[in-house]
């Protein structure tokens, strides 16, 4: 990076070269500190997706692999948890479903860091030899975005429930069918519980970073890699990724969006 | 179609917190035609339904039936006097009860649309069940009890919210239920009503049966 100083690398069509050898542009301010030109960090990720940068592809692909992963473990996890916690009266309902709303707020470096205890040669489960590898950047995640996904999901089969009660109860329902019920007629509300689970993932880079290393070309996910350009001082590659990381965010919503199909005909 | 009857109330009451809602009642029903439960309101008529189907607990006294409570409940249906629908279209309201009973999907389709065309929703069946009219939901909810055949309807106030046509269209749907053997026993406030459809009345007050009776001696000589 240099500072106070223009240095361009261009391309034959005239575009910023590839990451690798950029410099960009920063704006001397008072102090020596620098502003970083978002306008370079947007035609910076344009360049990447455009040129199909191996690197980024990898990066972006294990991201999604490993926050998808995740998401489809944990909505396993949740949403039976929270039509149960809907349907079922028990001793210690309320207490867990005051332990889910607190573990919404649950810390993901405290994650992290548990996670890491346990898969550390020395931990209870590091015969499994899990850590620094996807598999326990997925378990981290899961940990983190069960309690949202099951408490969001929770207060919508509430809901539903208090509506359908009677009449479940009436037709001699089983507690399966009720929860199979309730989970099917409240799916466009869970999908919102679940693309809130997706965004704190794909967010997520706490407990990643602890478990999986940041380790280039085996557990380097996109938020690490902006952690780790950040920390380089690459503030237009950090940028640039969080572009890409927006981009995918919004991709995948409007994916799932498309296939529930949310807004069809006169339903909202 | 399993025999239910006669349906006998022992001393049944059902209290809340305390405070007794029901009972004690002593009633013993028969399997034909149309029992309306009449009172005020607050009299207890829902409840004694609920009592009756098994969804309010039983504090006191007894509820038996010809059978076992478990193949009674199965042959009963309920229907509230707000509609509840599925949200889903008419079609699923109606396959709903069917599918789980294990009724194949192809035969369950075939049997509603057959009650949506008995009760003129056939039109609506693509439609979702929300967006209907409280008389069509409600008309969608009676179609719904009546899909698996049982042998005992219970209807609370089902019209009570409804204006005087859809009113009718229901009491034509009830009537035809009882041509085809079901029992109902339904319960209502609207003296109009009682008279034109009931054939046997039970009538209560204050949470206790004051008088039972067939439909036209109640009338007559209350």
């Amino acid at each position: 990076m240099s500072v106070g100083k223009t240095s361009w690398q261009t391309t034959r069509t005239g575009l910023v070269s590839p990451r690798k050898t950029v410099q960009f542009r920063t704006k001397q301010v008072t102090g020596g500190s620098a502003i970083v030109d978002l306008w370079e960090g947007l035609r910076h990720a344009f360049w990447l997706v455009v040129t199909l940068d191996a690197e980024l592809a990898e990066i972006a692909l294990r991201s999604l692999r490993v926050t998808l992963t995740a998401l489809v473990i944990a909505c396993l996890i949740a949403l039976p948890l929270a039509a149960l916690l809907a349907v079922r009266r028990f001793r210690w309902r309320r207490a867990t479903i005051a332990l889910l709303n607190a573990l919404m707020g649950l810390p993901p470096v405290v994650v992290g860091l548990i996670v890491y205890i346990l898969f550390s040669r020395s931990g209870p489960m590091g015969a499994l030899g899990l850590l620094f590898t996807p598999t326990a950047m997925i378990i981290a995640q899961v940990i983190i975005i069960v309690p949202l996904i099951a408490s969001i999901a929770h207060q919508s089969l509430r809901e539903l429930w208090a509506e359908y009660h009677d009449l479940l109860i009436s037709m001699n329902v089983t507690q399966m069918q009720k929860m199979r019920t309730l989970l099917w007629d409240a799916r466009r509300a869970l999908l919102t519980a679940a693309l809130a689970g997706f965004g704190r993932g794909s967010g997520e880079v706490g407990a990643i970073m602890i478990v999986g290393g940041n380790i280039d070309n085996v557990t380097r996910v996109l938020t690490t890699a902006i952690a780790l350009e950040t920390g380089k001082g690459e503030f237009a590659l950090a940028l640039a990724l969080g572009f890409v990381l927006i981009a995918l965010a919004l991709g995948v919503n409007l994916a799932i969006h498309w296939i529930g199909q949310t807004e069809r005909d006169s339903r909202w | 179609m399993v025999a239910l009857f006669p349906l006998t109330l022992r001393a049944a009451e059902t209290s809340r917190r305390g405070k007794r809602l029901v009972g004690p009642v002593d009633l013993s029903l028969d399997g034909q035609g149309l029992c309306v439960v009449m009172g005020p309101n607050g009299s207890g008529k829902t409840t004694l339904l609920r009592l009756m189907h098994g969804t309010a607990r039983l504090t006191g006294g007894s509820v038996t039936w010809a059978c076992d409570t478990d193949t009674a409940r199965h042959a009963q249906a309920f229907v509230f006097q707000r509609p509840v629908v599925l949200r889903r279209t008419v079609e699923e309201n109606l396959t709903y009860p069917l599918r789980l009973r294990g009724v194949g999907r192809t035969p369950a389709r075939a049997a509603a649309r057959d009650w949506a065309n008995r009760v003129g929703l056939e039109p609506h069946l693509t439609r979702r069940a929300m967006v209907l009219s409280g008389g069509e939901q409600q008309k969608l909810a009676i179609a719904r009890a009546l899909i698996t055949d049982p042998a005992l309807v219970f209807l609370d106030e089902p019209t009570a919210s409804l204006d005087g046509r859809a009113m009718r269209e229901i009491e034509a749907i009830l009537h035809t239920a009882k041509a085809d053997g079901t029992r109902l026993i339904l319960s209502t406030h609207d003296m109009g009503q009682a008279r034109r459809i009931a054939d046997t009345v039970v009538f209560m007050l204050g949470g206790k049966v004051h008088e039972t009776g067939p439909a036209n001696s109640f009338f007559d000589a209350p």
